[in-house]
Parts: structure tokens; sequence; C-alpha cells
């Protein structure tokens, strides 16, 4: 049964993968090896389209794979199997946490956590803005200076800095303006 | 009910505008979550994500799960995560089905771009806002920058600088816990 074995491939993946979505990457070409449902370059074809569509990046990779095996249902059961043991795992930890929530150990130790975790999302923040505002990769390349900046993109960026800062506006209209911004304009290019 | 179908259609919209990984859920996370529910703060949001980047699977995911136990049981915590998966599940069927080109697109490509440049804004003033609420003296900005360094220069795994940090964090309070 294709659906079942679906389920329970990527339910191993993600029971594997510890630190986001990219780590199921060596997860998924193993499991393409080992079963034929797809090689290599596929997994790299499933992975631009994952980064560059709404949604955690596993999840997406899941769905695109399992679509790719066995169609919708195939979409649906290799999805199920990823987060099934994250809610599982989860849900231990979240109860034990409760439990322990007032103890000082459990304390101490988030109070370590909470710096490290902004400092991850801050490291996350770079690897984007390396990339879309800046260009640090074509700089290194060519040593101009004037290469560093997109400055198509300083400016939506500086825009949407002092809108953020000065009205109420949802994250989301931000986006889907930048979208549009981004069909008209045509930053990176 | 009404929570159940309120963490729904969050979770939904956090899984439709989530682009380029776990940590960019974030500032729609800090919206609705903690600005408009008043469901969480600053500081559980930033506990849930260092919690869910060392359990198994994807971040967004296991993020999802711990919001939505900590509002409504296990319950809650199933709702969050299929609502968080859904719109993928639908997104991504429709491209495989019909968009084999899907990422050669150009007028996708260049909408593409303009959000890039809008969640690196959302992310940078996400942290700043994090930063002024969680980073409460030089021990958390030293662990903050030591972090961010690691991370950005090296090819580290965050599991690892999660479980440095917490040993880190637990050694200065227990220590400095002794003296006053």
């Amino acid at each position: 049964m294709i659906l079942l074995r679906l389920f329970g491939a990527f339910f191993m993946v993600g029971l594997m993968s510890i630190g986001g979505g990219l780590a199921t990457l060596p997860f998924l070409y193993d499991l393409g090896a080992r079963t034929g449902w797809f090689n290599a370059g596929d997994v790299l074809d499933m992975l631009a389209i994952s980064e560059s569509t709404p949604g955690a990046i596993g999840v997406n990779m899941a769905t695109f794979a399992g679509y790719t095996v066995s169609g919708v249902p195939g979409g649906i059961a290799a999805t199920l199997g990823l987060i099934t043991p994250s809610i599982i795992i989860v849900l231990i930890v979240a109860r034990l946490l409760n439990k322990f929530m007032e103890s000082s150990a459990i304390q101490n130790t988030l109070y370590g956590l909470r710096p490290a975790s902004v400092g991850l999302i801050a490291a996350a923040g770079w690897s984007v803005v390396s990339t879309t505002i800046l260009n640090v990769n074509l700089f290194m390349e060519t040593k101009a200076l004037v290469n560093l900046v997109d400055f198509k993109a300083v400016i939506l960026a500086v825009i949407l800095f002092f809108v953020m800062r000065f009205t109420k506006l949802h994250p989301i209209i931000l986006l889907l303006a930048s979208a549009a911004a981004g069909m008209i304009f045509s930053f990176g290019s | 009910m009404r929570e159940l179908i309120i963490l729904f259609t969050t979770f939904f919209k956090i899984g439709l505008f989530t682009f380029g990984g776990g940590y960019a859920m974030l500032p729609i996370l800090q919206r609705e979550l903690v600005e408009k529910r008043k469901w969480a703060t600053d500081e559980e949001i930033l506990n849930y994500i260092a919690i869910g980047q060392c359990t198994p699977g994807v971040i967004a995911v296991n993020t999802a799960t711990f919001i939505g136990s900590a509002r409504k049981g296990a319950l809650g915590g199933i709702t969050a995560t299929l609502a968080l998966c859904t719109p993928s599940v639908i997104i991504i069927t429709v491209i495989a089905a019909f968009f084999h080109n899907f990422s050669d697109l150009v007028l996708v490509q260049r909408a593409f771009a303009g959000v890039r440049v809008c969640v690196s804004v959302l992310i940078i003033s996400a942290v700043i806002k994090l930063f002024r609420s969680s980073v409460k003296d030089h021990w958390g900005v030293l662990i903050f920058l030591a972090v961010f360094l690691l991370m950005t220069l090296t090819e580290i795994s965050p599991v690892i600088l999660i479980v440095l940090s917490g040993a880190a964090g637990f050694l200065v309070r227990f220590v400095g816990g002794k003296k006053k």
C-alpha cells in the first residue's frame, strides 16, 4: 500500500531531521535513492519550488514528493507523515514543560535560550538581506562597491520600514504590496 | 470551539504568508498572537521557537503545535499544525499538477523578488522588537551576538548553539543567583 509506505517514510524524515526544513534534505535524497520514487535532480527542483512558494519548506517538500509519487492522496499522506512525530513529541515536551515551568532550572535555561532565539532569527534575517537588498555574492566576485547594493530594493525596503513604523498595516498587506512592486519594478536585475 | 476556529484561521494565514523558511512566520505570529489576541508574550514565542528548533521536525510545525497546545491542549496543537500545512498542501498540489515550469515564470519570479525584500524588512523589525523585549542584560547581548556570528560565519548546527546557550543561561543564573 503506497500511501502507508509514504506516510511511514515521511514519518521517519520528520523524526530524524532536527533544525528546520532544510535539515530534511539529506533524508529526502536517501529516501529517493532507496525507493526510486524520485532522483537527486527531482529533489533540487522540489526544493527550488518549495523555497519560493508560501509555507514551511519541509512541509512543501513533503507535499511535493508525495504528490510526485502518488498524486493528491500521496501529497497528503506524506505531509501527515512528516508532521506526526513533531506533534507527538512537542505535545509531550509541552506537557513536561508546563509541569516544571516554575522550576528555577527551566527558568534559568530559558533565560539563555531567548537571546539565542533572537540571534538565530537575526541570522536568518541577515541571510535574506544579504541576497535581496544587498548582493554580497556579486560584490565578492566583482569587488565593485556599486554591486553591493540593489538600489531599487533599498528604496522599497526604506519605504516599507517607514510604513511599518508609522502605520499599523498588517504584514500580509505589506507582502502583497511588495509582490506587486516586484512585478512592476523587477528587483535584482 | 471559537478559540479553535481562531487558531485555525490564524495559522492558515501564517502558512499562506510564510515565505522563506520557518523564521519568516515570526512577524505574522507576533502581530496575530502577541499584539492582536494577546495570547502569548514575545518571551513565550521565543521560548517556543528555541524549543521548536531542538525537537525533531520542521521548526514552523513544532512552533505551531507548541502555541496551539499552550492555548487549547492537544486538540489545539493539532488544529494549529493542520491549519499551518493546509495552504502548503493546496498550493504545492496545484503547482505540481499544472505548472511544471513554475519557477521559470518571469512574473512569478519578479513577485517573489519583491516579497523577499519585504520579508527582510519584516524580519529585521521583528528582531529589533524582540531584542528590546527579551535581551535584558549584558549576558543576553553576549549570547545574542555569539549565536548571530556563529550562525552567519560558520556551518555549526543551530541545535548545538541552542543547547550551549541554554547551558550558558543556566550557569550564569546559577552562579549569579547565589550572590543575590
